[in-house]
């Protein structure tokens, strides 16, 4: 084992340049993904008609495929559709719409756990279905999804890993390029990376509990 | 619209590579509930060295990506002079990875149960084990039974991972399938069609137990 | 009351549909993932910048975007290998693609090049998110189904790499029991299949994968063409390539299909670089050795 080698400063700053891609994949998709998460998680709780049916179907099937068929369906099974997507925007579409259709149940579970009562009271003082949602409902249900969604961005962190597949060149790809140098810098590099990734997760875990002690 | 010919003249493929990542999920499965428990029972009891040990396994597993793990087991080892091929070495990668998840739906299940039922069960002279057997456990695998299939379905949609370290899967067979008949639309149509026979079941029926158990707890 | 709920699920459904549309255009105009800006291959449509030029098709894209984006390997040595030092890819294939595009566009430095495996090169190109693929393709009946290709512009043969001391001496000695490792996607695979019944090969993204594999110890044998091996060779002297080549492997440019234009001015490229000697220098470059005469 080599560590002197695998830690070379070229190939700290070529990982370095990895974790940033990893990490600007993960911030859009974060943002992306909660946007349409939370917008899909209402339209399935308001039980509009139709509407709501075929969103529940639609998330139903994009949550039960394995998001490493999504990212190279995004690649290359969009273009033959007519959709061209670089591997990028091909890697935020697969990562945004399938952990937007988990954070969906996340926020539809979490909109059902507000009590009944505490509907009837707000709509009973005079509120608009509307105004109950927006002032009652979500803040309510939203507090209760901080944790679930905190873990679910998490995953979504660690899912990057998967646009190796499209030679996306986030942290994965470039040490799968450094490892090819030599066989005795495997080892090394791969414990890097795992810290790495460990070490942005571990934080963002730490905010999380940090928002879920925050006194309500 | 769909080409059906992908399907016929490739059903062999589809077929050993379903057969593959159904018996990869199903051990590691069976792998990760036997170590997730040991997980939990470490996180969970008294001696601080093994809740340490507990939290730390779980805390590093759930922080690292299923992918890297893998490549610990592919890749790693065999600088340690341990060489497992894709096969296995993605299915305990996957096994490892789920277990953390598995302990955390354990301990969650046990700790839900009232530490009150605890007390009054050892009071009116239950010992430990009973205690354990005839009141925490079987109020626990009601709590337990819809997050681990949850895990379960996960597992199987994870098992695509083997597909990146020619682990002869589901996912891997699409990809030679692929090369051959280069429409990737059509293809990966069929693979997604055979991942959702696997986990749509496994959806319905986490969701029918949830329920269930819901009503009658 | 109800209808309002209904109004606000619509709301949210536009407003959706709208965020969708927005990722999407994003997707055209922004690259976050590639190396440069430029615009999409083939989204340009004709070009208004140059009429009176009789340029057709791909050939007016390129000129229209005053850049060409070719395909390459990241992974091979001597063909196309990403270096984590530089940033910069080089190689055999890298050096046509700038002489390709020093014909098209005056100047060899108007080039993108994108990283294509064995596996995603056809359907990029498809796509047209690339112009040309220049990534040790063998020309072969089935891909000429699926894209056309230029003259040949290296000539390659398929042969094994072993680690040193091995008892495989050559193809004769792999058997169905042998473990082998390539690339998916690869032509390597099928002839290797078809020589030795029975054998399946196990089968990676692409060679960096495939080649950390076997000297991970996953193989016995790693098999594709010549030309790739040796550079895996002079990459780690612990393997070498044994016996001789089993198949002819010709490597020709692949372009889209009813793309003319573009083929003649690729083969032109290529002959005029035999004729100023600028392919020999390359090739000796790259490969260590003077091209074989026809």
């Amino acid at each position: 084992m080599d560590f002197g080698q695998a830690y070379s400063p070229d190939n700290l700053r070529f990982l370095m340049e990895g974790l940033g891609m990893t990490l600007r994949l993960a911030l859009v998709a974060i943002i992306l993904s909660f946007i349409i998460g939370c917008v899909l998680g209402v339209i399935r709780y308001a039980r509009v008609p139709v509407l709501s049916k075929l969103v529940g179907i639609l998330v139903e099937i994009i949550r039960n495929l394995p998001l490493l068929l999504l990212i190279f369906f995004a690649r290359f099974g969009l273009p033959e559709l007519g959709i061209k997507l670089s591997p990028f925007w091909a890697a935020i579409v697969a990562l945004s719409i399938f952990e937007a259709a988990m954070i969906s149940e996340i926020v539809r579970s979490g909109l059902k756990s507000v009590e009944k009562g505490t509907i009837e009271a707000a709509r009973a003082s005079g509120l608009s279905y509307m105004q109950t949602l927006r002032h009652i409902i979500l803040p309510i249900g939203l507090r209760r999804m901080v944790p679930p969604i905190v873990s679910q961005f998490i995953s979504l962190l660690k899912d990057t890993s998967l646009a190796v597949i499209i030679s996306l060149a986030e942290l994965t790809h470039n040490a799968n390029i450094v490892m090819g140098q030599d066989i005795s810098i495997v080892l090394p590099t791969l414990l890097l990376v795992a810290a790495l990734y460990f070490a942005v997760n571990y934080a963002l875990s730490i905010v999380a509990r940090r928002l879920e002690s925050k006194p309500t | 619209m769909i080409d059906l010919t992908v399907l016929t003249e490739h059903w062999e493929s589809y077929f050993i590579g379903l057969r593959n990542t159904l018996f990869a999920s199903l051990m590691a499965l069976a792998g990760s509930f036997a170590l997730g428990t040991v997980i939990a029972v470490f996180r969970i009891s008294p001696i601080k060295v093994l809740q340490a040990c507990g939290t730390a396994y779980v805390e590093l597993f759930r922080n690292i990506p299923l992918l890297l793990v893998v490549y610990m087991f592919f890749l790693g080892l065999p600088a340690l002079g341990i060489a497992l091929n894709g096969f296995v070495s993605g299915t305990l990668g996957l096994m490892v990875y789920t277990s953390a998840f598995i302990a955390e739906a354990i301990r969650a299940g046990i700790l839900a149960v009232p530490q009150g039922q605890t007390e009054a069960a050892r009071s009116s002279g239950l010992t430990y084990v009973q205690t354990m057997r005839y009141v925490v456990l079987p109020q626990a695998v009601k709590i337990v039974v819809p997050p681990i299939t949850n895990q379960f379905l996960n597992l199987v949609k994870n098992s695509s991972i083997l597909g990146v370290v020619a682990g002869l899967d589901l996912m891997y067979y699409g990809d030679l399938v692929n090369a051959d008949t280069y429409n990737t639309v059509d293809t990966y149509m069929f693979v997604a069609l055979f991942y959702l026979i696997l986990t749509l079941p496994l959806a319905y029926a986490s969701r029918l137990m949830e329920r269930r158990f819901a009503r009658s707890g | 009351m109800k209808t309002r709920g209904r109004v606000i699920g619509l709301m949210l459904a536009v407003m959706l549909v709208l965020a969708g549309c927005g990722a999407a255009n994003n997707a055209n105009d922004s690259k976050g993932g590639g190396t440069n800006n430029s615009a999409e291959p083939g989204a340009g449509g004709n070009q208004a910048e140059n009429p009176g030029s009789k340029d057709e098709g791909v050939v007016a894209d390129i000129k229209a975007r005053g850049k060409l984006v070719a395909g390459v390997k990241f992974d091979t040595k001597l063909f196309g290998l990403k270096d984590p030092g530089s940033g910069e890819v080089e190689g055999f294939d890298v050096d046509i693609a700038k002489a390709i595009a020093k014909k098209l566009l005056g100047d060899e430095s108007k080039l993108e090049l994108k990283e294509v495996t064995s596996k995603t090169r056809i359907p990029m190109l498809n796509n047209g998110e690339i112009d040309l693929i220049i990534a040790t393709m063998t020309i072969t009946e089935d891909r000429k189904k699926e894209v056309d290709f230029s003259d040949v512009y290296f000539k390659a043969g398929q042969s094994i790499l072993v680690k040193k001391g091995s008892s495989i001496r050559s193809i004769d000695d792999v058997t169905k029991d042998s473990k082998v490792l390539g690339v998916k996607g690869a032509t390597s695979i099928k002839n290797i299949e078809e020589k030795v019944p029975g054998l399946k090969v196990q089968q990676y993204e692409n060679y960096q994968e495939a080649f950390t594999a076997l000297r991970a110890g996953k193989g016995d044998v790693l098999t594709t063409d010549n030309s790739i091996l040796y550079g895996m060779m002079k990459q780690d002297n612990n393997y070498e390539v044994v016996g001789s080549t089993f198949t002819d492997e010709p490597y020709g440019i692949a372009i889209k299909k009813d793309e003319a234009g573009l083929v003649k001015l690729v083969n032109e490229t290529l002959e005029e670089m035999k004729a100023s000697g600028e392919y020999d220098k390359i090739y000796e470059q790259w490969i260590g050795e003077k091209p074989a005469d026809e």
